[in-house]
């Protein structure tokens, strides 16, 4: 077994690491205050390859894979979690044309997504629930050769930004009298498709999420994404492969920024004339921060590299979810509990931390979730 | 106007986060720098992108050439991931320990291997050393004209570029024939930053390693030996500070201060 990164990969990492602390550290707290996503700043990232990493050059991509991604993704969760998380929603409408589309639709949008001069997104969510896809309230009826779309989805990240939108409606029901689901693309400026309320969050706030409305939304039978009743299939693909990789990822970032600043703290913070890095309490919160965040990232990149082998690892991305997302809470807590009162303050991202941690637990699946996902592979 | 080869001197330096495992070598008095991550040192990072941006105007090829430990290699790879064209790894035990004299020496040799060069780009000063002797010395030892602190650098007209070099309150402009040597200040551009799509290609440029043998250079002149430069002695200097309460009535307090700062050296 090589555990070992290449050396491509190694480099990748450092420029990848040379532009966030130039470009996203020192605005991180300001965005996070102001809820503001950096849209030029996705530009940038867009250039440099970061919004199409794993799209094949023909389609303008980087043709790279998912473990590059994840390590972008770390790397820039390392000092914005926020705006992980709205290239990390990017990439889901992405991987969703990629693995789902057909060769025109390919070549119609991912040439603009992958460079980053249009934003995607990925909308399942509705009121009714993210997890209970059979319980579909919006619907696609065709009229005239068009599909007409009609709903109101939530919790969509990216869903007053992207110009491209992977959406899901139920078209009729199967065999077994259940709910059938279409995915469709629908383009920014459809006049029946309109982003609704912005959600104020208090964590992962650089990321903008809210509802999408679909009111009598007018598209073509060639949105459909991955064949008429085939949108449960891209649905739980993209999220369960593409959506829990990149939370855990983003996971891994915070995880690192914990364990980060929590030595740095240490060293520095002078208690009874000594760092309290010299005080066994102090050392066994750093320790078990580091065993987490080296636990999760063995655990992440190990799925993804099952994943870029094209094997299937979608128990193997729940538990890396499960464990990194969760753990990135409690490092957080940590982190927060030896800065004792400097760790409320908002002049350190200590609480920033926390806040991200907390709203990352339920993108992709809350931990219940992937539990369920995780004992039905062990009782199998 | 003919496509231009332009050469590029970096060298790795430790990286700011690692300068706490730097040392200094109480014989030899040169900084151990064995284990310590390297990046590419900053201002060559410069004096590359000035490269490059003349590339893209007027086409040409960019070399990039270090002296230094085979780890560099990776340095190396960094700088055609940014966009030069190739990379020459000058690496032999016989190069330990050498001075700027020395390695100037070297890169010479290196860059007339090269064929015929139009422009040489180098960083002003190394953050590590720092002496910001290489320039000038590669510069004579090339026998080309050389410049320092250019925060301005264009290609006028075949074989001619025009330096804009930063003084203190001042420019000096110099209308320079090549080939030439110039090093680069911070000023002068702002390094891009690399893309995906850079590090991939990087793995397929050419990246030729160069030992002594395969440069006319003496070896008498090389390594620790060969070098004239002797540091006569280095040291951390004491930065421990300490505070100290003086307890005197408020209308001494003054001259009392006073008094402390005369007694540690400062004549006011």
């Amino acid at each position: 077994m090589d555990f070992s990164f290449s050396k491509e990969q190694d480099l990748l990492r450092k420029t990848v690491r040379e532009f966030v602390e130039a470009e996203v550290a020192p605005m991180a707290a300001v965005w996070d205050e102001e809820d503001h996503c950096p849209v030029d700043v996705f530009k940038k990232m867009g250039e440099l390859g970061f919004a199409g990493v794993f799209v094949p050059a023909e389609y303008g991509g980087a043709g790279l894979g998912y473990t590059e991604r994840a390590i972008i993704l770390e790397e820039i969760a390392r000092h914005s979690a926020g705006l992980a998380m709205f290239l990390m929603t990017h990439h889901l409408g992405v991987a969703a044309i990629l693995e789902f589309g057909g060769e025109d639709q390919k070549k119609k949008y991912l040439p603009d997504l992958a460079s980053g001069r249009k934003i995607a997104g990925l909308s399942v969510t509705e009121p009714t629930g993210g997890s209970d896809l059979g319980n579909h309230q919006t619907t696609g009826e065709l009229v005239d050769g068009w599909w007409v779309l009609n709903g109101r989805k939530c919790f969509a990240s990216n869903s007053h930004l992207a110009q491209v939108t992977i959406v899901t409606a139920r078209t009729g029901t199967d065999d077994k009298g259940r709910q059938s689901l279409t995915a469709f693309i629908v383009e920014g400026g459809n006049p029946g498709f309109a982003p609704g309320r912005k959600e104020n969050k208090f964590g992962l706030r650089v990321s903008i999420m809210g509802d999408l409305v679909l009111n009598n939304c007018r598209v073509g039978p060639e949105s459909i994404l991955g064949g008429e009743g085939r949108g449960q299939r891209v649905a739980l693909s993209i999220i369960s492969e593409v959506g829990r990789a990149g939370m855990s990822a983003i996971s891994l970032g915070l995880l690192r920024a914990c364990l980060e600043d929590m030595v740095r703290f240490a060293k520095e913070r002078k208690l009874y004339g000594k760092p309290i890095s010299s005080l066994q309490a102090i050392q066994f919160s750093i320790a078990e921060t580091k065993v987490d965040y080296e636990a999760a990232r063995l655990l992440t990149y190990r799925a993804l590299a099952l994943k870029d082998a094209k094997q299937r690892c979608d128990v193997e991305l729940a538990m890396a979810k499960y464990f990194s997302t969760e753990a990135v809470v409690k490092a957080a807590k940590r982190n927060m509990d030896n800065m004792g009162g400097y760790g409320v303050l908002n002049d350190y991202p200590a609480g920033r931390y926390l806040r991200d941690g907390l709203a990352g637990l339920p993108s992709a699946g809350t931990s219940n979730i992937m539990k369920i996902i995780v004992a039905a592979s062990a009782l199998a | 106007m003919n496509p231009m080869k332009i050469a590029v001197c970096i060298k790795p330096v430790p990286s700011p986060d690692h300068y706490h495992q730097v040392g200094i070598d109480p014989e030899t008095k040169t900084l151990i720098r064995q284990g310590t991550p390297t990046v590419i040192n900053p201002l060559d990072k410069n004096a590359l992108e000035a490269a490059l941006q003349i590339r893209e105007k007027h086409g040409g090829v960019v070399a990039v050439v270090s002296m230094a430990p085979p780890f560099a290699e990776e340095n190396l790879r960094e700088a055609l991931a940014m966009g030069a064209d190739e990379a020459y790894l000058l690496s032999d035990r016989a190069f330990a320990g050498s001075d700027t004299l020395a390695t100037s020496m070297v890169l010479a040799a290196a860059v007339k291997k090269l064929g015929p060069v139009d422009l040489v780009l180098t960083g002003n000063e190394s953050a590590d050393g720092g002496t910001a002797q290489v320039s000038a010395q590669l510069g004579e030892w090339l026998g080309y004209p050389h410049l320092m602190h250019a925060c301005g650098l264009e290609v006028m007209e075949e074989g001619l570029i025009r330096v804009d070099t930063a003084r203190e309150n001042c420019r000096v402009v110099y209308r320079v024939k090549l080939p030439a040597v110039v090093s680069v200040v911070r000023t002068i551009n702002r390094p891009r930053f690399t893309s995906l799509m850079g590090v991939i290609a990087a793995g397929k440029k050419p990246l030729t390693v160069w030992s002594c043998e395969d440069l006319p250079v003496d070896r008498c002149f090389l390594g620790l030996e060969g070098s004239p430069t002797k540091a006569g002695d280095i040291y951390q200097p004491d930065l421990s500070r300490r505070c100290e309460l003086l307890d005197v009535p408020p209308e001494e307090i003054a001259g009392a201060i006073l008094q402390k700062i005369r007694a540690a050296g400062l004549q006011l």
